[in-house]
C-alpha cells in the first residue's frame, strides 16, 4: 500500500510549525506500520493534548484524541477489551512524563502489549514554551526566565526502571533508523516505549539559542551516537541512539486470558 | 419472579445489577466504602469472559472504561468522593465524546478525604456540575436494593440510550446495609443494546451525526469505520472544529438529548401524596427514614407523604411541583446541607414553604431527627 494510503490528506498541511520534527515521526511510523503490513482497520492510535497529540487527526486509523497526560489509560481500556488490535500510543514529553508520569510508569510495570512514543522536543510547545520534566537544568522556558532549575526525566532510564520490555531511543534526524525502531518496537510483544528526540525551533529552539530548524537538526545528529559506540567512550556526554532493552516478560492481555480460564474452571 | 433470592449488600446488588445489564469491563481503584464493587467483578466478570483491572488511580480507571467503551463493550467503574472528584476530567470527555459508561459513586462523608467509613449525601451537586463547561448529566439512586439494582439496570440502559456517561449516587448506608434481593430472571427486565450504525464498510459513516430521534448509531474501534474520537469540539467525522455553528450545534445536542428526555429518565416511589399536607422529598437511605416518619405519621392520621427521587439529575421538577402543588409544607430529607433543597424550592410553587430535615455528622438520618424538626416547621415545638 502506499503510504498515503494511512493518512488523512484533506487535513494536511499540519498544524506543526515550520521545522518542527514531529512530522517525520508521523513518516517513520507509516513506513513502520507499512513495512509490517498492518491493516488501518487494526491499528487504534491514542494519544493526549499537545503538539505531539495532534498526530492522530492525520493518520487513517481508529483514532482516540484523549485527555492530557492519560493516552495510555485510555489505551489500556482498549486493548483490554480487544486485544487483537494495535495499539500505538504517540505522546508528547510533558504529556507522558508529567501529567502522564504515573500511567506511564504503570503501562510499563504491566507489560501490555502497546507501543508507546515519547516525542520529546523538551518543551511544552502548544502553550507557548514552558519548561517539560524533560528540558533539563540550565535551559530557557517562558517559564523559566531565569533558567531552569528543575532536574530533567531520561525516558529511557525510567521506562527501564518501570519494566518496560523494549526500550529504544532515535530522533527526528536519524529517518532510517526511525521507522527501524518503530518497527520493531510494534512487532515486539509487550510494553515498547520509544522515545524520539524531536527537535522545536520555535519555543526550545529560540529560548535556548540553538539556531536555526537545520541548525537544530544537525545538533541531533552531532550530540547522539550508536549505544556502545566508540565515540561515547571518548565523549560520555554523547547521548545513545538505538534498542537498549528487549525482553521477553509475560504480557498483561495473554496473562488475563490465563484468569478467564482460571475462572471458568472454578466456576 | 422466576429469579433467585439473594441476602447481599448494597454494593453487591449493584454488581448483579451491571452483570445483569450485560457489563464486559471493570477498571477501579480501591476506596472505601465502595471497594466490594471492585472485589466482586474481580471475581465474576472472568468466570464470563468479562475483563476487570485494577488501575494505578481513578483517573486511569474512568480513562479505561472510556477505551474500553469504545470497543463496544459495556463499561463501568465504582469510586467515592476523594475518587469521584479525580474522575471529573473523563466524565466530562465521556460526555463530549458521547462514550455510553456508567460510574457509581457510593457516598461518604466529605470534603476531602472526610469521613471514608461514614454515609453522607454530599456529592449530588457535584454529579451535576463537578464537569467543567456546560452539559448535561443523568444521576440515579435508590435506598433499598430491589431499587439498587432496578436503577443499575437503567444507568447502563439509559448510558446506551442517550449514549452518554450514567451516575449512580449511592451512599455508604445503601452500599453495605444488608437485605434481601430478588434477582430477576434473564429476559425479565428489558437491557438496551448498543445501537449500531447500518452503514456499510466503504461508505461516508458520520459517527457524530444523530439520527432524528437524537440518537448515534455507533461503530465499534476496530470494525470497518475509521474515525476520530476527541475532547475538542467536533464535526460529524470527529475532527476538530471551532466553527461556531458546529460549537453551538454540538453543545445543544449534548444539553438537548438529556434535558428534551426529563420524563423518560424520570425514576421515583410516592406514598401516600395524594392527600398529604406534609410532603416529605427524599432519597437514597434518607428515604428509608422519612417513610418510616411517613408509616407512622399516616397510622396516627395524620395527612403526610413521601415522594422518593431515584432520579436526580436531570432533576425532575415539573414531578415535584405537581406533587407538591398542594402540600402545605415541603421538607426536604437528606444527608448534605441542602443540595436537592435547592433544586425543590426552585421547582415548588411556594418555595418559602419547602423546609430542610438534614443531618451532616455522618450518621444517618433517623425518623426521630426528622420527627423533631417536622414538630419545629409545624410551630410545635421540639
Amino acid at each position: 500500500m502506499a503510504v498515503k494510503e494511512y493518512i488523512r490528506e484533506r487535513f494536511f498541511p499540519h498544524i506543526w510549525c515550520p521545522g518542527c520534527g514531529h512530522g517525520v515521526v508521523l513518516g517513520g511510523l507509516v513506513r513502520a506500520v507499512e513495512a509490517i503490513g498492518l491493516k488501518k482497520n487494526d491499528i487504534v492510535m491514542v494519544s493526549g493534548i499537545g503538539c505531539s497529540s495532534r498526530i492522530v487527526g492525520y493518520m487513517d486509523f481508529h483514532t482516540l484524541h484523549a485527555i492530557h497526560g492519560r493516552a495510555l489509560a485510555f489505551a489500556v481500556g482498549v486493548k483490554m477489551s480487544r486485544p487483537e488490535l494495535t495499539l500505538l500510543v504517540p505522546m508528547g514529553d510533558g504529556d507522558a512524563l508529567s501529567i502522564g508520569g504515573n500511567h506511564f510508569i504503570h503501562a510499563c510495570r504491566r507489560n501490555i502489549d502497546m507501543t508507546a512514543i515519547v516525542m520529546n522536543n523538551k518543551v511544552y510547545g502548544m502553550t507557548g514554551g514552558q519548561y517539560s520534566p524533560l528540558s533539563g537544568y540550565g535551559t530557557m522556558a517562558t517559564t523559566a526566565p531565569y533558567t531552569n532549575i528543575d532536574q530533567e526525566f531520561d525516558v529511557v532510564n525510567i521506562a527501564t526502571a518501570a519494566g518496560a520490555t523494549f526500550v529504544a531511543r532515535t530522533t527526528s534526524y536519524h529517518v532510517q533508523q526511525l521507522p527501524e525502531v518503530l518497527e520493531e518496537a510494534i512487532r515486539h510483544k509487550g510494553f515498547s516505549v520509544v522515545e524520539v528526540m524531536s527537535p522545536c525551533p520555535t519555543y526550545y529552539g529560540r529560548k535556548n539559542k540553538e539556531g536555526s530548524a537545520v541548525d537544530m537538526m544537525e545538533r541531533l545528529k552531532n550530540t547522539t551516537t550508536p549505544i556502545g559506540s566508540k565515540a561515547k567512550r571518548e565523549n560520555p556526554s554523547l547521548i545513545e541512539r538505538g534498542v537498549f532493552v528487549k525482553k521477553e516478560m509475560p504480557e498483561y492481555c495473554a496473562e488475563y486470558q490465563k484468569i478467564i480460564e482460571r475462572a471458568m474452571k472454578g466456576n | 419472579m422466576g429469579g433467585r433470592v439473594e441476602f447481599v449488600q448494597g454494593n453487591e446488588a449493584c454488581v448483579e445489577a451491571a452483570l445483569y445489564a450485560g457489563l464486559d469491563f471493570f477498571a477501579g481503584y480501591p476506596i472505601t466504602p465502595s471497594t466490594e464493587i471492585a472485589e466482586l467483578m474481580s471475581v465474576r466478570l472472568p468466570q464470563r469472559s468479562g475483563k476487570f483491572i485494577q488501575m494505578e488511580d481513578e483517573i486511569a480507571s474512568i480513562c479505561a472504561i472510556i477505551g474500553a467503551s469504545l470497543t463496544g463493550q459495556k463499561a463501568m467503574t465504582a469510586t467515592s468522593g476523594p475518587g469521584f472528584s479525580l474522575m471529573q476530567e473523563g466524565l466530562g470527555y465521556a460526555i463530549m465524546a458521547e462514550i455510553p459508561c456508567v460510574i457509581v459513586n457510593v457516598q461518604r462523608g466529605g470534603p476531602s478525604t472526610g469521613l471514608p467509613t461514614k454515609v453522607s449525601q454530599g456529592d449530588v451537586n457535584q454529579a451535576r456540575w463537578g464537569v467543567h463547561g456546560d452539559h448535561a448529566i443523568i444521576a440515579l439512586t435508590a435506598s433499598n436494593h430491589q431499587d439498587v439494582f432496578a436503577v443499575t439496570v437503567d444507568a447502563f440502559n439509559f448510558s446506551e440510550t442517550f449514549r452518554t456517561p450514567v451516575i449512580l449516587l449511592f451512599d455508604e448506608v445503601i452500599g453495605h446495609m444488608r437485605e434481601k434481593l430478588e434477582v430477576p430472571a434473564p429476559g425479565e427486565v428489558a437491557l438496551v443494546e448498543r445501537l449500531k450504525t447500518s452503514v456499510r464498510e466503504g461508505v461516508d459513516y458520520h459517527p457524530y451525526l444523530p439520527r432524528e430521534d437524537g440518537r448515534l448509531p455507533m461503530s465499534d474501534f476496530g470494525g470497518v469505520h475509521r474515525y476520530n474520537v476527541t475532547g475538542l469540539f467536533h464535526d460529524m467525522w470527529g475532527f476538530p472544529s471551532e466553527k461556531p455553528e458546529v460549537v453551538h450545534g454540538l453543545l445543544r445536542h449534548l444539553v438537548d438529548k438529556i434535558e428534551n428526555h426529563v420524563e423518560d429518565v424520570t425514576r421515583y416511589r410516592e406514598y401516600f401524596v395524594e392527600d398529604a399536607e406534609t410532603l416529605l422529598v427524599s432519597y437514597g437511605s434518607a428515604a428509608r427514614s422519612a417513610l418510616h416518619v411517613a408509616v407512622n405519621r399516616r397510622q396516627r392520621g395524620e395527612r403526610i407523604g413521601l415522594l422518593e427521587l431515584q432520579t436526580l439529575w436531570p432533576f425532575p421538577a415539573a414531578l415535584v411541583r405537581e406533587k407538591s402543588r398542594h402540600a402545605g409544607y415541603v421538607v426536604v430529607v437528606e444527608m448534605n446541607m441542602g443540595q436537592v433543597l435547592q433544586s425543590v424550592k426552585a421547582a415548588a410553587e411556594r418555595p418559602e414553604r419547602v423546609f430542610l430535615a438534614n443531618r451532616v455528622d455522618g450518621v444517618l438520618i433517623a425518623p426521630a431527627d426528622i420527627q423533631n424538626i417536622l414538630r419545629l416547621i409545624q410551630g410545635k415545638g421540639v
